[in-house]
């Protein structure tokens, strides 16, 4: 067990070596060097230039430069912003809570009706139920969720009025930030007040974002379902006599569920794409909003730390899947 | 006795064997789905080059009298703007029917550009193996790891946004699929015995790679590059949404949607009819992926 875990984790080391060097080249490729950038339009007399060029390190050759890149991201420093002059990690620890809050719940959302959803086709299949739960999910996943969320905002925040059009509390309320989740913070202060207007900002960007991962988990749920179905042991089962829902959730679901789980997992990515997109619609003070502020206000430091920690969260939870996964599968973890 | 005989051997045996194409067209037509996303995509081709002649309006002309006037059939709308107009007095029907032009131009111009050299650097893989194979493949990985549309403001954040850009951010994102595709099918076909007789037959390394094996690698590229239409045409739009992609007043979709954002409230249309197409669009494709992946797979076949 232990050497499978090892096994797994050294296959990662390559790609998080890739990861900080597509960050770092990030930074050389982009047109005019980072002094260039920082002096603006009127430029800067060749002396100062070259001074801050010595002063950033970036007239040494670039293997030393990267080496030195990569001692400051070990010790945890990823650069100042350069329109709020804060470091990029400690802005992206405090914005992050709110991404991984609205992930969650979409997630949440996702799982809990993407699985009944494709267990219903699965046994239904080829009827109207099957029809309709494989046509909404091709559609869910087809969906530019950036206007699906518009559409969201469009009926129940502008047309019914019940829920905000963005934001992630009522300005009325100042919830001192303990943990950085709103849900719970509101909690800690017993102001279940403020908790409703946090649950309700976080409602319609926690749909758009779960649509399709939702879609996607009720496409797998019923393709794993259909295959486990027509299995002995599920045939062996019915034939004892057991009851009908005892063979579906106990026998069917539990093995269906294996290639559902790592789908899941997989969705981190998708989540954290789609949080980029949610976010700005939303205004949802998050780690994708803040990125997509970076690119746009040309504040490399962010992009480059934004990318680099974005990238290592996925492959860390990848791996974790996968960890996972061998636990659930001896026939993976002796492989 | 001996009729009834001759009828049964007659049945047994077909009149002429089935061609590939018949027996691909025959089971990809089985699907309704599949069938719908062909009739859609056809018809989008057809409003693509046939843009000039069917929008009724020019896509850039503005008609100042007629800024944000409803749909035809709403109340204050009119019959020349049959979707109504957007915040500028311009055509929004003929602003989506241009617009298809250009979903599909950058759908088309990034699966082409990402599926050749996706297939060289995949044969590449698969062929030459050794370090080649790996640091094409770590470097696949690196990609992979990054969620696409990540990937695709990275390349924007360096190449500077814009329509060519995005096409080339987006060729960039879906390499990775294509390279580990071929590469599969590579080492799967390598083995295989017609490679190995031309090898002896002395066939060189471009010709067994390029003539040889890849011909016998294409299903599962055919079926992957129409959904990299999809995807592309995904991604082009959240990134025009984004102000990362085409910029106005480039009538592409995305874009469309994001000049509109603050009129949603007064007027729905300018952000309904845009986003429309484009699942219209994007479904048509994955529609059409699903029902050639059903179509190619043998293993599905009955």
């Amino acid at each position: 067990m232990f050497a499978f875990i090892l096994r797994r984790a050294a296959l990662i080391v390559p790609t998080f070596i890739g990861v900080t060097l597509l960050a770092f080249a990030l930074i050389h490729l982009i047109p005019g060097d980072p002094v260039e950038n920082l002096s603006g339009e009127r430029g800067m007399d060749p002396a100062r230039r070259e001074r801050l060029l010595h002063e950033f390190g970036l007239d040494r050759a670039l293997p030393l430069q990267y080496a030195e890149y990569i001692a400051q991201v070990v010790k945890g420093d990823l650069g100042t912003s350069l329109t709020t002059h804060e470091p990029v990690l400690s802005e992206f620890l405090t914005l992050f809570p709110a991404t991984i809050e609205l992930a969650l719940f979409a997630m949440v959302l996702a799982v809990a009706l993407g699985l009944p959803a494709g267990i219903l086709a699965a046994l239904k299949r080829n009827t109207v139920a099957d029809y309709a739960v494989m046509g909404v999910s091709l559609t869910g996943y087809s969906m530019p969720i950036f206007w699906w969320a518009l559409l969201l905002i469009l009926f129940f925040s502008v047309q019914l009025g019940w829920t905000p059009v963005s934001g992630r509390i009522a300005v009325e309320y100042d919830v001192p930030a303990a943990t950085g989740f709103m849900l719970v913070d509101t909690l800690r202060t017993g102001d279940w007040d403020a908790f409703r207007s946090a649950l309700s900002h976080l409602i319609l960007p926690s749909i758009a974002l779960g649509t399709i991962p939702l879609a996607v988990i009720a496409r797998m749920t019923r393709s794993a379902m259909l295959e486990v179905l027509r299995e002995d042991y599920v045939r062996t089962a019915r034939a004892k006599g057991l009851p009908r829902w005892q063979v579906i959730l106990i026998h069917a679901l539990r093995n269906a569920l294996i290639p559902v789980i790592t789908v899941i997992g997989l969705q981190v990515g998708l989540l954290l794409s789609g949080a980029i997109l949610t976010e700005t619609i939303f205004s949802w003070p998050g780690v994708g909003n803040w990125l997509i502020h970076g690119v746009q206000s040309r504040d490399y430091p962010v992009v480059q730390g934004g990318i680099l920690l974005i990238a290592t969260i996925v492959i860390s939870v990848n791996l974790i899947v996968d960890l996972l996964y061998g636990v659930v599968n001896p026939r993976i973890r002796h492989a | 006795m001996s009729e009834a005989f001759a009828a049964v051997a007659r049945d047994a045996v077909p009149d002429r064997v089935e061609g590939p194409w018949r027996e691909f067209w025959r089971a990809y037509a089985q699907s309704r789905g599949a069938m719908l996303g062909l009739g859609l995509t056809i018809a989008l081709i057809l409003i693509a080059i046939f843009a000039g002649v069917i929008a009724p309006h020019p896509p850039y002309e503005q008609y100042r009298e007629f800024t944000l006037t409803p749909p035809a059939w709403q109340a204050g709308g009119r019959a020349q703007f049959i979707l109504g107009t957007d915040p500028v007095g311009r055509d929004i029907l003929s602003r989506l029917i241009y617009g298809t032009r250009l979903s599909l131009l950058i759908g088309l111009i990034s699966v082409a550009l990402s599926l050749s050299l996706g297939i060289v650097l995949g044969l590449l893989a698969g062929y030459v193996r050794g370090w080649v194979q790996t640091t094409i493949m770590r470097l696949m990985d690196v990609m992979l790891a990054l969620p696409s549309l990540l990937l695709a403001i990275a390349v924007v954040a360096i190449l500077g946004p814009g329509l060519i850009n995005a096409m080339y951010a987006i060729a960039i994102v879906l390499l990775p699929h294509y390279v580990r595709l071929t590469r599969a099918a590579v080492i799967a076909e390598v083995r295989k015995e017609y490679v190995q007789s031309s090898k002896i037959a002395g066939a060189g390394a471009m010709r067994l790679m390029f003539s040889t094996i890849l011909p016998n690698c294409v299903a599962p590229l055919i079926v992957q590059a129409t959904l990299g239409f999809s995807s592309a045409i995904l991604d082009a739009a959240a990134l025009g949404f984004l102000g990362l992609g085409a910029q106005p007043p480039t009538p592409e979709w995305g874009s469309m949607l994001a000049d509109a954002l603050e009129f949603i409230q007064r007027a729905s249309w300018v952000v309904t009819f845009p986003g429309l197409a484009i699942l219209v669009t994007v479904l048509a494709f994955n529609l059409m992926g699903d029902g050639l992946r059903d179509a190619l797979d043998p293993k599905l076949k009955r």
